[in-house]
């Protein structure tokens, strides 16, 4: 039995790793691809910062959003892991 | 709660944490969980009080602090959604101003002391008390919640892709519209891709709006929680005060970003319900 928990433990720690690394992996290369060009146009056409900083933001969020709940789903798993609730019966 | 976490482990103290305050009204489905209705249906009630109390006591003359702040926010929300919606906006800026504020507020609520509102219990109703006392403040960690409101939205596209084509049209673009086809065979061999790929994109905007602003807040919250929980001695004190409080600074960020993101993306996609295929 434990080495049922151990090994359900074990592999919800992996697939914790792979969501959170694999999303932040994605989410900084999107931030850090927008980031690099809104500087870029900012460096243009100062004038166009207020509109574009607006949607920058909105953008930002839209990005983060998909890592977030990869996060969100992973720490779910950390402390009630829904796999191990199961065995207990 | 340091004291239950130091009897009951990181993992109770943040599972005592995750459980939702519910009361049960019968069979199935009716479970409420009063917690998050109460804390929204609070927050809903500050927020029509205080702006309204504003707007009636508004004068043309030099505005008070208040006031000013009143019509900035109003300002800032009319001028979001005439850049994106074309047409009348007297729903549409109100529904606008009241998604932005309400779930501004309710994520604000992430910024509560963690163990507020169990100490208060405790200090109430004693150590038993609380132990059995479930309160999750933030309401828009609860999926119930943020579905609640996409799906609300969800109708509204609906409503207004109708109010916009009439029902006729509403329905022929449902089978006509990404891919366009001359011919009667044609039509009809593209009709059920077309259909189901619009399927598609009407379900997935309810989901991705509230799944989005769940995900945020729910793990901002576990942050909190893992923080608090991890710093529960003596020596982790001053480190933890110091760890949330920066936490807390970055997530006033994701606090408004994600009730600006709830609000242009519902006029976005009421905007886009008034456009012709």
């Amino acid at each position: 039995m434990e080495q049922f928990v151990a090994l359900v433990q074990a592999y919800t720690a992996l697939g914790l790793g792979i969501i959170i690394g694999l999303g932040a992996i994605g989410a900084c290369i999107g931030i850090g691809i927008m980031g690099s060009k809104f500087l870029e146009s900012a460096a243009r056409q100062p004038e166009l910062v207020p509109m574009l900083q607006g949607r920058m933001f909105l953008l930002a969020g839209l990005i983060d959003a998909a890592f977030l709940i990869g996060v969100a789903i992973a720490m779910f798993f950390a402390f009630a892991n829904p796999l191990l609730a199961k065995l207990a019966h | 709660m340091s004291t239950e976490a130091a009897s009951g482990g990181l993992t109770e103290y943040i599972q005592h944490h995750l459980t939702h305050g519910t009361a049960t009204l019968g069979e199935g489905f009716w479970t409420v969980h009063w917690d998050s209705l109460l804390v929204s249906a609070a927050l809903g009630l500050i927020f029509l009080v205080w702006f309204g109390s504003k707007a009636r006591k508004a004068t043309s003359g030099v505005p008070s602090k208040g006031q000013a702040f009143v019509e900035m926010v109003l300002e800032f929300v009319d001028g979001q959604v005439k850049d994106v919606f074309h047409g009348d906006r007297r729903v549409i800026a109100p529904l606008a101003l009241t998604i932005f504020l309400w779930v501004f507020l309710m994520n604000a609520m992430d910024l509560l002391p963690l163990d507020l509102i169990g100490g208060v219990a405790r200090l109430v109703g004693g150590e038993e008390f609380a132990h059995h006392f479930y309160f999750r403040a933030v309401p828009t960690a609860d999926v119930n919640t943020t579905f609640a409101m996409s799906i609300t939205v969800f109708f509204l596209v609906i409503f207004y892709s109708i109010k916009a084509k009439g029902g006729g049209g509403f329905t022929k673009e449902l089978f006509t519209a990404p891919f366009h086809a001359h011919g009667f065979v044609g039509k009809v061999l593209l009709s059920i891709p077309n259909f189901f790929l619009n399927l598609v994109e009407y379900l997935s905007k309810p989901v991705s709006l509230a799944m989005r602003l769940f995900g945020n807040m729910y793990a901002g919250e576990l942050v909190f929680m893992l923080i608090s929980g991890l710093m529960v001695s003596a020596i982790g004190f001053l480190p933890g005060v110091l760890i949330n409080a920066g936490w807390a600074i970055f997530h006033i960020l994701i606090i408004g970003l994600q009730a600006f993101i709830f609000m242009v993306l519902t006029v976005v996609y009421i905007a886009m319900a008034h456009e012709h295929h």
